[in-house]
């Protein structure tokens, strides 16, 4: 039995998340939990999260989820969504706030002095729509996806990784950041696969099927 | 570069979509995980669902309904209409509703407002101003918040409601000009140029589409970031893909 754990720490839409991996993978276990030994046990893991996220870290922490979090992200096929992709890198500008530290890096704020378009109009923040990733790698997530093809953001900070190697995917948005990281058993995405449509799909798909 | 956002707008009373014109004279226009599902496959960014229900009995059906959608349509959803608390939003988001939008609830509590955002994240929060022209052509123009659908004065002048709104925790401003709500002659543009204008969170332009070219200027002239239209994609005079095809031709980045 193939077990996905979505990792429960009371921030973000999870439902949404498992309901998409039910889709794609309609004979996987998808487990919506705050356990700790679930998470542990589980096949696979999706670590999700919106909001901020200094709440995010205080409420794994609350939860005893740390632990669990990070040893999945050692040990089996991982998937890091949003806040989920921000909290594996060493900390955030958003609040000062300490991350997982399984990568070196930071968390930044889209600067308000680079945000114009080409066309000279300011671009917003939040980051909210759809928007192009460039593949910077081939991974297998990537399997059946185009190369620049659109995915859903909704976010104000983005991941600067210390080694530009772990870069998976990059999107341009005032700056040209990283919105895709991979590194052996983990990938991690800062836009929302759940509510990307066919391409979220499909990338969910093949994190079920990934075999690391 | 980021995509220009179609969201089609499902009225949902009492389980059922519905439109009105100038927000009266409701007709019935289908099922709603039904509309949803055709939406999405036609290439909707997004949808809205604004729950019009006026009796309180049947407000929890509106829970059942983003459920079922979200079981379906994997696309952000956003659901308004009859938020008075934080305790709503958990549960809408909870059923599978990406973002909330509040309107009156926001006007006579703005705290609501800052408790939400700072609970479930600026990215959750819309909120939606119902704005009306309160002077006359050739003068400064200005328009006043109106709340309770349209029925309610409130005094507030809309561009600085969008200010503060903003300086609350909202992610975002529906904004829906009740000048030109179901009248198909195109959005109100200096509306949605001054709000846009006004504030670093994206705004959704609202109220009068009735050709392809409406949703293109709400994007071009009304510096809008998304925009949203009801009658026109329901009564199917014009689809998704043909709203983006068109805006695609004026040169505006879509999906």
């Amino acid at each position: 039995m193939n077990t996905v754990a979505i990792v429960d720490y009371g921030m973000g839409n999870l439902r949404s998340v498992a309901k998409a991996i039910e889709h794609v993978a309609p004979q996987a276990r998808v487990l919506v939990t705050n356990e700790p030994a679930a998470v542990a046990a589980a096949d696979r893991v999706v670590v999700p999260g919106q909001g901020a996220m200094p709440d995010c870290m205080r409420e794994l922490d609350a939860r005893g989820l740390r632990g669990p979090v990070i040893d999945a992200a050692r040990s089996k096929p991982f998937l890091g969504i949003c806040i989920g992709l921000q909290m594996l890198f060493d900390a955030s500008d958003e609040g000062n706030v300490a991350g997982l530290g399984v990568f070196r890096g930071q968390v930044r704020r889209f600067p308000a002095e680079r945000m114009h378009g080409a066309d000279g109009m300011r671009l917003k923040v939040p980051h909210m729509g759809w928007n192009r990733v460039a593949q910077a790698k081939p991974h297998p997530l990537w399997q059946g996806i185009d190369d620049g093809e659109r995915f859903y953001f909704v976010h104000s900070y983005f991941v600067v990784p210390g080694d530009g190697a772990l870069s998976a995917g990059r999107t341009g948005y005032g700056v040209d950041f990283t919105a895709a990281v991979a590194q052996d058993n983990i990938f991690a995405v800062q836009f929302h696969p759940e509510k990307s449509a066919q391409a979220g799909l499909a990338l969910l798909g093949n994190f079920m099927r990934w075999k690391p | 570069m980021l995509a220009k956002r179609i969201i089609p707008c499902l009225d949902v009373n009492a389980g059922r979509v519905v439109k009105g014109v100038n927000f009266v004279g409701l007709r019935d226009a289908g099922d709603p995980v039904e509309i949803a599902r055709r939406y999405d496959a036609q290439g909707a960014d997004e949808l809205t669902f604004l729950d019009i229900t006026a009796s309180s009995d049947a407000r929890d059906i509106i829970l059942h309904v983003v459920e079922q959608v979200a079981e379906q349509v994997f696309i952000p959803l956003t659901v308004g209409g009859g938020i008075r608390a934080v305790d709503d939003v958990r549960r809408l988001l909870n059923a599978g509703a990406d973002k909330v939008s509040m309107n009156t609830a926001a006007v006579q509590n703005p705290q609501l407002v800052a408790d939400a955002s700072g609970k479930v994240g600026a990215q959750c929060i819309v909120v939606a101003i119902d704005a009306k022209r309160v002077t006359g052509e050739g003068g400064p123009a200005r328009w006043e918040v109106f709340t309770h659908g349209g029925r309610r004065p409130t005094g507030l002048d809309a561009v600085e409601w969008a200010r503060r709104v903003q300086a609350l925790g909202a992610g975002e401003i529906l904004l829906t000009s009740m000048d030109r709500d179901g009248t198909k002659i195109g959005f109100d543009l200096p509306l949605t140029r001054a709000i846009a204008d006004a504030v670093d969170i994206p705004v959704i332009a609202s109220g009068g589409v009735g050709t392809l070219a409406h949703l293109a200027d709400g994007i071009s002239e009304g510096h809008a970031d998304a925009v949203l239209a009801a009658s026109i994609f329901h009564y199917g005079e014009f689809t998704v893909g043909e709203a983006k095809d068109f805006m695609r031709s004026r040169g505006i980045e879509v999906r």
